[in-house]
């Protein structure tokens, strides 16, 4: 099982295994396990194999190798690749191949990492449970009658289900820490501006941001070393350094970090009993690290998704104009005799159920006569909202909280039912809102053996602190180590 | 029945394309006239993925402009996305700018066509950024889905700049643009080549009438599809009458009915109304997510304030006084924009003689510009390499006509004056030399000598003629004193 980026660095740097014999090991995973979860919407083992034999002639001639020298990594189909199609999961893009790679793809590649395919997703990144993909649903290695959630599913399925270490997703309101909360992964969403979003397809541009997923914080820590950093094609990335992450992951020792606990979060309607348990527990691992526990709050909590579900969909009402068929994408057939009729029936052909209600809703709230009450409010609300975690992080470290309100549902569950769905939301979108970084890691099980997510949230840039707590926190329990059954 | 009494409104909105390189938000050159969709990339295409980064020469473009038509620059400037579908706008919205324009409450005073000694200020209401669109090139003949678009435009940093209804007459219209395009290319800020699209008008107008005590608005009425200056007063004039007759006959107001949008036909000299858009239009204005907001330091403003340097009107003052050329020829200099001022400048004070630079400037510079299809700032013949041209003719030393070969020589070969000279074969010739050609000549001419000593000095004229014959370098300046000197010692 490839489950270690570190592993596989050293296994190739002992002379154990070496990147064509590594990346033959997760091709021939994920063929085994696509079948089963189809967590990949596109896979290519000649390309990943050829990048590997370079990878291994650069070893061989004594050349300088990238810091993820033959490491298999799979990326969430939303990201520009050159060589691969990049499709969003939707049928506007299917075959769509994008003339350029995104920033992160083109330092993953001066990296040497080896990049084994394109991951399934919610439509656009727009939901929950990866079911309004239009290449089929995802199923959560965990138990395959269950979501392995969203919009990140297949990032984070394709990394529990032992096909890769690593990979790399987006989040715009939890999309990377919900499925890998629901899959038993860690997965780090940054400070919005800290990695660049150019050549990230956008859903809404002032939340999105592109962060890593793998087993373990220390292996988080390794990719984010590789993505992070300012970029001037992207005007909101940060100009600030990027630390050496890795480095945070080495000591164990909480003593003098004080770590709020949203305590209100728990008492939230609908939260499983399972969850409080393990939030629980994890308030006593880190005191028993060293942390101080307080109590805090985020007054403005209950506004963060009716904020959420006014800003992003506006925005992607107007980021997803440009599909209209005329330049690229789907474009509906002969039938279609004037401009007006083939933009409407491109979109409607093109486009799924929840994008389509999304775009229906962030129209209304921009809306002449509504934009004041509907996003200009929210706009405001949003201030609050980041206020509130200024506030909080005058007096904390880090907030400790919950990630997801359950554990992954059943497939079918909620698909039918939008606001069900963006419930899902409840504890993660504010980090989003506020543009903070925060980190969702395997803090335990229920009954039934479905992992548990804790979330850790951090001022802007402080990832590193994130991953200290992260990587202190794993070094005293084993969640993070638990397998699915194969 | 006689007409009553009608003040015509009208106001404008222009749209001038900067002299940048590249585009608003990305790399890709604004060259006019290239291969369709040969300037394009991801960012222009509007691919997914692609992000705008601002065009630092844009802003400061923007920034010159308005501080020349006396606007504010507010310390914060922001973008927002204004969204329609159209073919040519790909990513489904245009970058622009709603609340919070770059340039802000300025005005533009112009001389009242009707008076010439009264000024009249008009006021204009913003000045903002926003990306050009693309091109769409319909084959209506066709009757089918067979429409092209050309990208190459697209993202090409454009400035709109919105006066007051403060106009009165197409006359005044006129002036306005006029001046504003004087202005913008002085400053460098834009081409203004109405051609090329990269100046465009749209009017706004309507009319006030008296009738019995009362006021009468008629419906505000924007022409577009305007091609040249004459055209816009043409067309402000043709609607003055329509909407006079509209009105009228119908009694349509502007409280009964709404803004439409006419076009201008050329060629039958009429506006007609285009497709009315099925409903009013709401372009969803919101904060463009992708880029920051501007802060404009005051200090920035000041430095952009100070490098303005002299508005058109005191150059055409400071050339007349300077150099003693006519208001006409300063004109034409200072029109061709602030590049040509310069070269003048520089020619005329090498040349030591304004006068004689002004007129090559306005002759054989800008024939062989014009000729050569490019600007004075890659003209092939230097300011100074032309001064020192005119220098030797002023000084007697090369005849006009033997300076037009030598500039002729230098703008197609490069290289130096004394180069060409060389080249050509043209010597200085002496004194003593033309000296004794002219007796040779006034030997073998014994009319010549009589018709002069009879009151004809125009009689020497034929000499010329023949001693250039004999020597192409000999001076015909020279060679009718010499022989006007030696009949009279004779
Ligand atoms: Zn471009």
């Amino acid at each position: 099982m490839l489950d270690s980026a570190l592993e596989v660095l050293r296994m190739q740097a002992a002379g154990e295994a070496s990147a064509v014999e590594i990346a033959e090991r997760a091709m021939d995973a994920i063929e085994a396990s696509q079948t089963v979860h189809n967590a990949y919407t596109h896979v290519d083992r000649e390309s990943a194999i050829a990048s590997a034999k370079t990878i291994d002639a650069k070893r061989a001639a004594g050349e300088p190798l990238g810091a993820l020298a033959g490491v298999p990594i799979a990326v969430k189909d939303v990201l520009c690749t050159s060589d691969m199609p990049t499709t969003c999961s939707s049928e506007m893009l299917r075959g769509f191949r994008p003339p350029y790679d995104a920033t992160v793809i083109e330092k993953l590649r001066a990296a040497d990492a080896v990049i084994v395919g394109k991951t399934n997703m919610d439509e656009f990144a727009m939901g929950a449970s990866t079911e309004t993909s239009a290449f089929g649903i995802t199923k959560n290695p965990w138990d395959t009658t269950r979501t392995p959630g969203g919009s990140s599913g297949g990032a984070a399925a394709a990394v529990a289900a032992g096909t890769v270490p690593l990979s790399l997703g987006t989040d715009t309101g939890g999309s990377i820490r919900q499925p890998s909360a629901f899959c038993g992964v860690t997965g780090l969403k940054p400070t919005y501006g800290r990695v660049s979003r150019y050549g990230l397809v956008a859903f809404a541009s002032s939340l999105d941001q592109i962060g890593p997923i793998a087993w373990s914080a220390d292996d988080c820590a390794l990719l984010m070393n590789v993505i992070a950093g300012f970029e001037p094609r992207d005007s909101t990335s940060l100009d600030q350094p990027v630390p050496d992450y890795t480095l945070a992951t080495e000591s164990n020792d909480l003593r003098g970090m004080r770590i709020g606990v949203l305590r209100e979060s728990l008492q939230a309607e609908g939260i499983d009993e399972s969850i409080r348990t393990a939030v629980s527990h994890a308030i006593g691992v880190l005191a028993e690290l060293g942390a101080e526990i307080v109590d805090v709050d985020l007054p403005h909590r209950e506004y963060w998704v009716p904020t959420y579900y006014v800003i992003a969909p506006s925005e992607a009402s107007s980021n997803l104009s440009r599909y209209d068929g005329a330049h690229y994408g789907h474009r509906a057939g002969e039938e279609a005799k004037d401009l007006v009729t083939m933009y409407c029936r491109s979109r409607a052909e093109g486009f799924g159920a929840e994008v389509k209600r999304r775009i229906m809703v962030g129209t209304y709230a921009l809306s002449e006569g509504y934009a004041d009450e509907y996003y200009n409010k929210a706009l405001k609300v949003r201030r609050l909202i980041r206020g509130d975690y200024d506030a909080a992080f005058s007096q904390v470290d880090l907030l400790l909280g919950p990630v997801t309100p359950t554990p992954a549902f059943k497939l079918g569950d909620k698909v039918d039912d939008p606001i069900q769905m963006y419930l899902c939301d409840l504890f993660t979108v504010g980090a989003n809102l506020a543009g903070v970084p925060a980190i969702s890691l395997p803090g335990g099980f229920d009954p039934a053996g479905l992992p548990i997510g804790i979330q850790l949230q951090a001022p802007t840039l402080e990832e590193s602190r994130l991953l200290f707590a992260a990587s202190a926190f794993q070094s005293a329990t084993d969640y993070h180590t638990q397998r699915p059954k194969q | 029945m006689s007409q009553l009494p009608t003040t015509t409104i009208i106001g404008l909105e222009v749209h001038v394309q900067l002299k940048t390189a590249t585009k608003l938000f990305c790399g890709c050159s604004t060259k006019f006239g290239s291969p369709p969709n040969t300037q394009v990339c991801p960012v222009c295409l509007g691919l997914p993925g692609a992000l705008p980064v601002i065009n630092e020469h844009a802003i400061e473009l923007a920034i010159r402009a308005g501080l020349a038509i006396r606007c504010d620059i507010p310390p914060l400037t922001k973008w927002d996305r204004k969204q329609y579908f159209y073919p040519d706008l790909p990513k489904g919205y245009q970058i622009s700018q709603f609340d919070l324009p770059i340039c802000a409450d300025g005005c533009l005073e112009i001389t009242d066509p009707a008076d010439p000694d009264a000024i009249r200020r008009i006021g204009i209401i913003r000045a903002h950024l926003e990306e050009d669109a693309g091109k769409s090139m319909h084959d209506e003949a066709a009757g089918r889905a067979d429409s092209r678009i050309d990208l190459n435009r697209c993202g090409t940093p454009l400035l709109e700049i919105v006066s007051e209804p403060d106009m009165r007459t197409a006359d005044e219209a006129l002036a306005y643009l006029i001046k504003l395009k004087e202005i913008m290319t002085h400053l460098g800020v834009s081409d203004c080549e109405m051609q090329e699209g990269s100046l465009r008008v749209d009017a706004n107008v309507n009319l006030h009438i008296d009738k019995h005590g009362q006021r009468i608005a008629t419906p505000i009425v924007e022409v577009k599809n305007m091609n040249s200056f004459r055209n816009v007063a043409a067309a402000l004039d043709y609607e003055v009458e329509r909407q006079y007759a509209e009105w009228e006959e119908t009694g349509h107001t502007i409280q009964t009915h709404g803004k439409r949008t006419f076009g201008w036909d050329d060629v039958k000299c009429v506006t007609y109304p285009q497709r009315e858009k099925e409903e009013s239009a709401d372009y969803r204005y919101f904060p463009c997510p992708d880029l920051l907001p501007i802060r404009i330091p005051r200090e920035r403003v000041e430095q952009i304030r100070a490098s303005l340097g002299e508005t058109p009107e005191e150059t055409r003052e400071r050339l007349q006084s300077q150099y003693g050329i006519k208001a006409y020829d300063a004109d034409v200099i200072v029109s061709q924009g602030r590049a040509m001022v310069e070269y003048f400048d520089a020619a005329a004070m090498a040349s030591g003689d304004g006068k004689r630079t002004s007129s090559w400037i306005q002759q054989d510079v800008m024939r062989t510009l014009k000729e050569q299809g490019s600007d004075i700032e890659s003209f092939g013949v230097s300011a100074e390499q032309l001064g020192k041209l005119l220098s030797k003719v002023k000084a007697g030393e090369l005849t006009n006509d033997r300076a037009r070969d030598v500039f002729k020589h230098v703008s197609e070969n490069g290289g130096g004056i004394e180069d060409a000279i060389k080249a050509l074969g043209i010597e200085a010739v002496d004194d003593s030399e033309m000296e004794s050609l002219v007796k040779e000549l006034l030997a073998a001419n014994p009319k010549v000598v009589d018709d002069v000593k009879n009151g004809n000095q125009k009689a020497v004229g034929s000499l010329i003629g023949q001693a250039r014959g004999k020597n192409p370098n000999a001076n015909p300046q020279k060679i009718r004193e010499i022989a006007l000197r030696l009949i009279d010692q004779a």
